[in-house]
Order: structure tokens, then C-alpha cells, then sequence
């Protein structure tokens, strides 16, 4: 990101002189910055909202409902992994389908600390490492509440891409599991069960 | 499709309710949290926005554009999107500028508008994730668990622009 970011700033300074639009380019950067300070502003209070809305969802016990759900699941993408790197990675799903980012971090490097425990081959990822790698990349989301809030701030309809975003997201997530299952081949447990 | 916000939050606060929550102080802590969330996202929002905004005042932004739309003009994305599509795995709050960015610009209800939202929703910021979770544990190779991660942030991808074609 360092350097990406360094790069944007001098590319364009360099064909804002190669373009004739130095002007330009340095007022852009108050617009922008001013631009950054609006956008959070203007999303900030219902972003609030669905965090306040999401923290009463955990502590009722939507965490628990979703993760008895979600058990056969993680049995039949994580055969060899043993109870408690399955409890975690159960957490960890949970979590990131009900969009509690801050739950669903420490659960997941948990999760790859008990997976790594069992892994035959320490020093290369295993089957089970990256089957959680790309449930956590491709993101699941029930509620995705961040689109949400910032569709609405722009002045749009907040709810009209949920069902979108729900079959992309879970093509997105067969596909990665699937490349996952047939191709990678390092049994992390088998070894060592 | 307008019932599902009322019908979750009515959903959430009833069940709540039925346990004995105290989902008025829940929720307070939670949107405290929010906050917090948005202090640590405005820096890099700033950094971002006026470094995007420079790249499209001089011009650099039309070049990348017209480099790479030559490649993802055969599937009908468009060149507005490719940026987010190239920052999406590295920065969540990056992209996230780049994302407010598109919606303020196209409007949120355009198909560029709902293409990105869709594309924000159903990927992560996959570098990061890769970073955090393998930092405990002992294993050097991770580059071999990047095609899976990228392979599933490019189907992400291109069905968020197709499916936005069909909505």
C-alpha cells in the first residue's frame, strides 16, 4: 500500500507536467481531503447505527443460532481439523457473516494457530489453512451493513444491491472453495492422525 | 426488497427483548465501537480520496482507464471500476474511498454505482487477511495459498459486473 499510494501522488504530478494540469492536480488534493472528511460524515451515523443494531444481534444470541447452523458446513470443509480449531473457525464464519469484524479477527488467527498445530508440513499452508483463508477472502456477508450505509449517505437505495452482493458472494465462495478442494493437496492433519 | 432492513432490525430487537437483553445499552456500546471504527478509518480515507482525486485531475487516471478497459471492455465492465478492483484486496479503507468516490460521481442507483457495490460487498481485503492470519503461525510459504485467495476475488468480480446487468 506504501508504495501504491507513494506512486498515485507522483504519477500524477508527473503527467499533471506532461498534461499541462499542474493547477488542477494541486487544488485536487483539498478537494479530495475535503471530499474524505464529508463522505465519513455523511455515512458515519447510520454506520454507528447498524454497529449499535449489530452489537444487540451478538449478545441475543444470533452468534450461537448461526453457529449450530453453519456446523455441517465447516464438517464438510474441514474434515481432519480437530474440535478446536473447528470451534474457531465455526466462530470466526459466524462472525464474518454477521459482518462483527472485531469478533471474527482474533477467532480467525486462532483458528490458524490450532490449524497450524496440525499442519504435517509446517513451513507450507495446508488443505484446511487455505480452505479458511478463502472463506475469510471472499466474504460472506448477511447484513453488509458498510454498503449499506454509504449507499444511503450517497442518496440511494440502501437495500437494492443485498441479494446481489448475496448470489455473488456465494459464487464467489463455491468457486474459491472448490479450486480449493481440488487442488490443494498438502493434508495438513493426516500425518499426525 | 424494502422489507429486509425493517424486517432484520424488528428481527434483532425482538429477540432481544425475548431473552432479556438490554438492547438499549447493547446498543449504545456497539455504535460506540462504530466510532471508533471511523476515527481509524479517516486518515487513510484522506490520503486516499486526495490521491485519487489528483490521479483523475491530471490526467493519469484516463491513462490506467484506457489501458486496462481494453481488457475488461469484452466483459462490460467499466473503467470506472477497475480501480476498486485493483485496490479492493489491498486496502479496506482505501478501497472504501475509491468505492464513496464511484457512488458520488455515477450516483449509487447507477448500474457503475450498484456494480461497485456489489463487487465492495462480496470481496475482502484479501492481502490483509493473508497477513493477519498466517502471523502466528509457521508457515513461510504463504504465496501458495494466493492463487485460491485471487481466484475467488476475480469471479467476485467479474459476476458482480454481470449480475448488475441483470438487475
Amino acid at each position: 500500500m506504501n508504495y501504491i499510494w507513494c506512486a498515485m501522488v507522483l504519477v500524477s504530478f508527473v503527467c499533471a507536467a506532461a498534461n499541462g494540469t499542474v493547477n488542477e492536480t494541486a487544488a485536487a488534493i483539498a478537494e479530495g481531503a475535503a471530499a474524505a472528511i464529508e463522505t465519513v460524515l455523511s455515512f458515519a451515523g447510520i454506520m454507528c447505527f447498524w454497529c449499535g443494531i449489530m452489537r444487540v444481534a451478538e449478545d441475543a444470541g444470533a452468534v450461537a443460532a448461526l453457529q449450530k447452523i453453519i456446523s455441517p458446513v465447516t464438517k464438510f470443509l474441514f474434515p481432519r481439523a480437530n474440535d478446536e480449531a473447528r470451534r474457531y473457525i465455526s466462530l470466526n464464519v459466524t462472525a464474518n457473516v454477521l459482518g462483527l469484524g472485531n469478533a471474527a479477527t482474533p477467532a480467525g488467527i486462532r483458528a490458524m494457530e490450532a490449524l497450524d498445530k496440525t499442519n504435517a508440513e509446517p513451513s507450507k499452508p495446508s488443505y484446511e489453512m487455505c480452505m479458511f483463508l478463502v472463506l475469510n477472502t471472499t466474504s460472506f456477508q448477511l447484513v453488509p451493513t458498510t454498503i449499506m450505509s454509504l449507499r444511503a449517505a450517497a442518496g440511494g437505495d440502501a437495500a437494492a444491491v443485498i441479494a446481489p452482493v448475496w448470489i455473488t458472494s456465494a459464487v464467489s465462495v463455491a468457486a474459491a472453495v472448490t479450486a480449493v478442494k481440488l487442488f490443494c493437496k498438502n493434508g495438513g492433519a493426516r500425518s499426525k492422525l | 426488497m424494502k422489507y429486509i432492513m425493517p424486517a432484520l432490525i424488528c428481527a434483532v430487537l425482538l429477540l432481544a427483548l425475548s431473552r432479556k437483553k438490554p438492547a438499549y445499552e447493547l446498543f449504545i456500546e456497539g455504535a460506540a465501537d462504530g466510532l471508533k471504527m471511523l476515527k481509524s478509518v479517516l486518515p487513510p480515507m484522506i490520503a486516499i480520496m486526495s490521491s485519487v482525486y489528483m490521479a483523475r485531475a491530471s490526467g493519469a487516471f484516463d491513462l490506467l482507464v484506457g489501458f486496462v478497459s481494453r481488457f475488461t471492455d469484452k466483459i462490460g465492465m467499466s473503467g470506472e471500476l477497475i480501480p476498486l478492483a485493483l485496490i479492493r484486496p489491498l486496502s479496506g479503507s482505501g478501497s472504501m474511498g475509491i468505492f464513496t468516490d464511484i457512488l458520488n460521481r455515477c450516483g449509487a442507483d447507477s448500474a457503475v454505482g450498484k456494480a461497485a457495490s456489489v463487487m465492495y460487498g462480496s470481496t475482502e481485503t484479501t492481502f490483509y487477511c493473508l497477513c493477519v492470519y498466517f502471523s502466528r503461525t509457521r508457515v513461510k510459504n504463504t504465496l501458495k495459498a494466493v492463487p485460491y485467495a485471487v481466484f475467488g476475488d476475480i469471479v467476485s468480480v467479474v459476476c458482480a459486473v454481470l449480475i448488475t446487468s441483470l438487475f
